[in-house]
This record gives structure tokens, sequence and C-alpha cells, in this order.
């Protein structure tokens, strides 16, 4: 990844005085999005900046991050009545409640000894305050990333939760048909940009996920026809077998700390959940039945973990200790459940479920009460949270006909809520999406 | 009894029915016995009459898809949904391959489990290794040794049959001999 150089300078003290300010309950669901004005960032015409097109850039990508949160609507701005340098000091509160927004992002560009400084303010304009302003000062090409973290700001503002929008999704990328489908893991922004190839599709990958603490990635790969747990660092791309196994290894997760992979091994027919340090390389096992015991999360605190297992006949959801002690099965309506992934703010699970022929999103508590379906489809799994558990991402493949044609493969997002469903363009067929926290 | 096999059957495939079900719909079984003659009662167990029966109790019976490792040694098995027991055809077929395995001493050859489209990616690799090992563990009963045999599963990854219907997942649930030397 590029260095990156952020310096972080709180502007204006007074965000948490506030009388009527606009707020967004985003546990809501279905509610109307908040009309917000995203200004263009004013500059002294500087040329570089006009030629990189960064104030556009920076205004489209903010606005379109808020937009796909389906909580803000960003008004055009054809509709501006005032459009001036000057409300960056002090908007013309009256002209914006004309238009219908609620709250306008202002800002300033410069480019200062190479470096880009980015200010924005964000105003309330029923309460006639500023409510957010920062400056944050990058190189010139980490424009992007910029406006990510100023999506965030906003979004943190309004909905008092923390964004999600400076991350990233790794997923396996597919083409070809069916019986020879070519695999090979990318890597992309939240929005899908910066998109990237990570392996060559030489060899089958699967299920990758992201460590939570650093810059790595563990996933399936059949290099040499050797199903195995692997690694790879993101930023060098040195790949490596995770242990030495005498038997398949998959479906690996990173613990929270990002110091353990937890993963099955598949030996004689049989698949347990194993543990292994990745510092001490010390392995432990964690499940010992004859069922298959696969598909593990653990719970944000890492005190427990969550995984699916056939053991009483059917697919169901377990929790157990980390230690593996006192396993008890948690899902109890009925249907298959699968692939149960423990959410960051420790009090949900969501998970598949495989019921009457169709297959869904749902979530639970962690005590397996007031399940939740969110989507239904044909077919559709592998929820993977946003960093701040308010959304999910999941891929869903279409049916295929009798001649194994119109068959594909995509990732779409849907909030907590059951609202705001949306198709994640990537540039070919993907599934397995792993959603990463937000960006250190 | 007969009538009550086909309902447990029915009901198997109902497994996670909440009870109430299982009796709503027994109710609803003995119903449509009453009202349809026996014949066709006891017939509708299999696939239609007019084709030729290629799916036999959820499993593959037909030959579209098989090669031969020799002759009369069929290369693959099938398996029900989400099941790894072998059928009597699928022992028939490992007892064949066993045969030619020790007419050929020198062959070895990997197991590849396989399974359909319907069930989640990591499941379905778990389940493509229990049918590998299903067929491995048999081709040693018949004095085959494990030295010669390795397993490999491939999940849902690598079908036969590229559609979504009930004969593409038959074929695709199976496991397949392949020789490595």
């Amino acid at each position: 990844m590029r260095k990156l150089l952020l310096y972080l300078v709180p502007l204006i003290l007074i965000t948490n005085i506030s009388y009527a300010l606009i707020e967004i309950d985003i546990t809501e669901g279905n509610r109307e999005p908040l009309p917000l004005a995203i200004s263009e960032f004013f500059h002294d015409n500087n040329p570089e900046i006009i030629d990189k097109k960064i104030t556009e850039n920076i205004r489209t990508v903010i606005s379109d991050d808020l937009e796909r949160s389906g909580l803000f609507s960003s008004i055009d701005d054809k509709a501006f009545i005032q459009n001036n340098r000057a409300m960056h000091l002090k908007p013309r509160f009256a002209d914006w409640r004309l238009i219908k927004a609620q709250g306008l992002l202002t800002g300033e560009l410069a480019i200062e000894e190479d470096r880009l400084r980015v200010e924005f303010r964000l105003w309330d304009t029923f309460a006639e305050k500023e409510i957010e302003g920062l400056v944050l000062i990058t190189t010139i090409d980490n424009w992007r990333r910029i406006s990510h973290m100023i999506a965030d700001k906003i979004y943190e503002r309004l909905t008092g939760e923390e964004g999600y929008f400076d991350t990233r999704i790794v997923y396996v990328a597919e083409e070809g048909p069916k019986n020879k489908r070519i695999k090979k893991l990318a890597i992309m922004d939240q929005d899908g940009a910066n998109h990237k190839f990570l392996t060559s599709g030489k060899e089958l990958v699967l299920t990758p996920r992201f460590n939570p603490v650093r810059q790595e990635i563990t996933y399936l790969s059949y290099f040499k026809n050797l199903p195995r747990v692997y690694l790879l660092n993101i930023q060098t791309g040195i790949q490596e077998v995770v242990g030495d196994f005498p038997g398949m290894t998959f479906a690996p997760r990173f613990s929270p700390d990002g110091g353990k992979i937890i993963m099955s091994l598949a030996r004689e027919g049989n698949s347990d959940l194993y543990v292994m340090d990745l510092t001490t390389r010390v392995v432990e096992r964690l499940t010992d039945s004859p069922a298959i015991d696969t598909s593990p999360s653990y719970s944000p605190d890492g005190k427990r973990i969550t995984f699916n297992s056939d053991r009483g006949g059917s697919q169901q959801i377990y929790v157990m200790d980390s230690n593996g002690r006192n396993q008890k099965r948690i899902s109890k309506e009925g249907g298959n459940y699968a692939t149960p992934v423990w959410s960051p703010r420790g009090d949900l699970i969501a998970f598949t479920k495989y019921y009457q022929g169709q297959y869904f999103i749902g979530v639970m508590r962690t005590d397996g009460s007031g399940e939740r379906l969110l989507t239904e489809n044909w077919y559709q799994e592998a929820p993977s949270w946003s960093s701040n558990g308010r959304v999910l991402i999941f891929y869903r493949e279409t049916k295929a006909n009798d001649a194994g044609d119109g068959h594909s493969s995509s990732i779409w997002s849907i909030d907590l809520t059951g609202f705001n469903e949306r198709k994640i363009i990537t540039p070919v067929d993907a599934s397995d999406p792993s959603w990463s926290k937000l960006i250190q | 009894m007969k009538i009550l096999r086909e309902f447990i059957k029915m009901v198997s495939t109902f497994q996670n029915y909440s009870r109430y079900l299982v009796i709503v719909l027994f109710a609803m079984f003995l119903v449509a016995c009453e009202t349809v003659p026996k014949e066709s009662a006891t017939s509708t167990s299999s696939t239609s009459s007019t084709a030729a029966v290629e799916i036999k109790d959820g499993v593959y019976v037909g030959s579209d898809t098989v090669e031969m490792l020799a002759i009369d040694v069929p290369d693959r098995i099938f398996f029900a949904y989400d099941s790894y027991s072998l059928t009597k055809a699928a022992q028939n077929t490992l007892e064949k391959q066993a045969k030619w395995l020790k007419a050929n001493g020198s062959v070895t050859i990997a197991i590849e489990g396989h399974a359909d489209e319907r069930g989640t990616r990591e499941y379905n690799l778990a389940l493509g290794d229990r049918r590998a090992n299903a067929a491995k563990d048999y081709l040693m009963t018949q004095g085959i040794s494990f030295s010669r045999i390795t397993t490999i599963s491939f999940g849902k990854e690598r079908p036969v049959n590229s559609g979504s219907n009930k004969k593409a997942w038959a074929q695709n649930r199976r496991s397949v001999t392949v020789r490595t030397n």
C-alpha cells in the first residue's frame, strides 16, 4: 500500500454544542434519505487541482458513498442558489433551506509543498451551525482516500455510528463456464475503485478473509492440487502455506487480534475445527465430532466462536468458548443454517439459511433468539459485515438453464434493517466477499 | 408396510419441519392414498415411466457422464443429496475398480469428491471429502492398499453438468477415480 502521511487537525471545537441538530436514527430502516448539499471544494485556480479534476472527483466520491448508504441523498448542484467561496466561511442558510438541504458540505483545497490540503465543514442549515470541520493533509494522489474519510466523518456526525467508507473488499473474481471456472483473488475499494487481481487464476482459490489488523489475507488455494489454507501479504505479494496438515485445510478466518487462524481440517472424511497461532505455530484442536464442523467465526472479543455443524443430523449453527468448551446449538427455527459470522458489535450473528429450496441471509442474537431474515433468493450465501456492523455483503448466484447457460455470480449489500439492497459492480463475476475493517 | 415407508421417505426430506407439519402431512398423505388407486400410488416413487429412469431415490443411475478406467470399469459413483452412503450400484462399481486395481498392481489413483451446487461452498468442500473417503474406504475393504489412493475434494467447484436442475445436480454428486500414474 502507498505510504500515507496524514494529519488530522481539529478545526473548530464546537461540534458537540448542539441545539436542534440534524441526526439520523439508522435503526429505523426504510426512512426517507436525508437531503445533503455537497458543494464543490474551492481553490485558488490551482492548475494541478484543475488538471487532475480533484474538485469534481472528491465531490463525486463523497456523494456516491453517502448515497449508497441509503441514508442520504445528494442534491443536484444545478439547484444550488449560493455557490461561491464565501459559503465556506458563512453559508446563507436560508438559501440552502429553500432547496431542502438539511446539511451542507463546503470545502477548500490547496497544494502546499506538493501536498494536498483539504479543509471541509459540515453545516446544519436549520440550526445554522457548523457541526463538523477538519483539515486533512496528504499526498496529492491520495484524494480518493481523503474523500472516503470525509464521507466517514459526515456519516459519523449524522448517524452517531462509525463510518465504513474507507474500507476495502477482497473477493473471488470468476470467469468462464461453470464446469471450467477460473477463479482469482481480487481486491478493491468498497466502492469498486482501485480494482486489482491478486492471483493469476492458474490455481483454484476460494474464501479469502482479511486480517483485521495487518495487510494480510488468508484463503484456500489448490496449489499443486493440495487444497490448503494460505496467507498472502498484500503489500509484498508473498504467499505461504499455513501449517503442515495431513489433509485439506479450508474455511480459514483470523482471530480478532490477527494473531491466529481458525480453520477446518478434513481427515478421512471428517472435518473438525483447529486453530493455529501464527507466531508460535502451535496448533490446537477445538472440535472432535464425527460430523462436518466448519465455517467458524470469532466473537469480536475473541472469547467465543460460532460455527456450523451437521452433528445433529442437519446443518445448524453452534457456539463454543474459544478453547472448544461448551459447544451448544443456537439455531432454532426450521431449515439448514450455515456460514455464521459474528457481528463487530458482538450482539448478532449473520448466517446463510436454506429452507424450502430458497436461500436466505439473516441475523440472530448470539443465543439464537430474534431470528430475522433480510433477503431471500434462489442461491446466496457467505455474509460479511461492514466494520460498523450496519451493512452486510454476500454473494448471489443465478440459476443456469438446462444447457448450463445463464449462470452468474455477484456481490450484493444489504442494510441490517433489510432495506437498501444493492449490487456491487465488479469487472467480472464475483463471489466470497470479505469486507475489511477501516483502513488504518 | 409400504405406505408407511413412503411416508417416512417423504418426511425425511422435510426433516426440519415442526412436528405439527409432519402430522398434517401424514394426514394429507393418508387422504391422498385413499383417493388414488393403489397401483398409481405405489408407482409414483420412481421418475416418469416414459423416459429412461436416470435418477433413482435421488441417485443418478444413468451413464451419460461416466467414463471407463478399463473395459467395464466405470470411473465414478453417484450419491443422494447431502449423502455419502454408497448405493448398491456404487459398491458394484467400486468392486470393479478394486478388481482392476488388483490386476494392475502398479496403478495409483486419486479419488475426487464432488457436490452439487445446492449448499454453501465450505460445507460442500467437507461433503466432497466425505464422499471421496467413502469410496476410498470401500476400496480398502476390497483389499486395495491406502498407499495407492489419495483423495481430493472439489466441493461444488467442478460440476460435470452446468445446468441447475435435478439431473445436473444428480450427475454432479459424485466421486471420480482418476489414475495418477
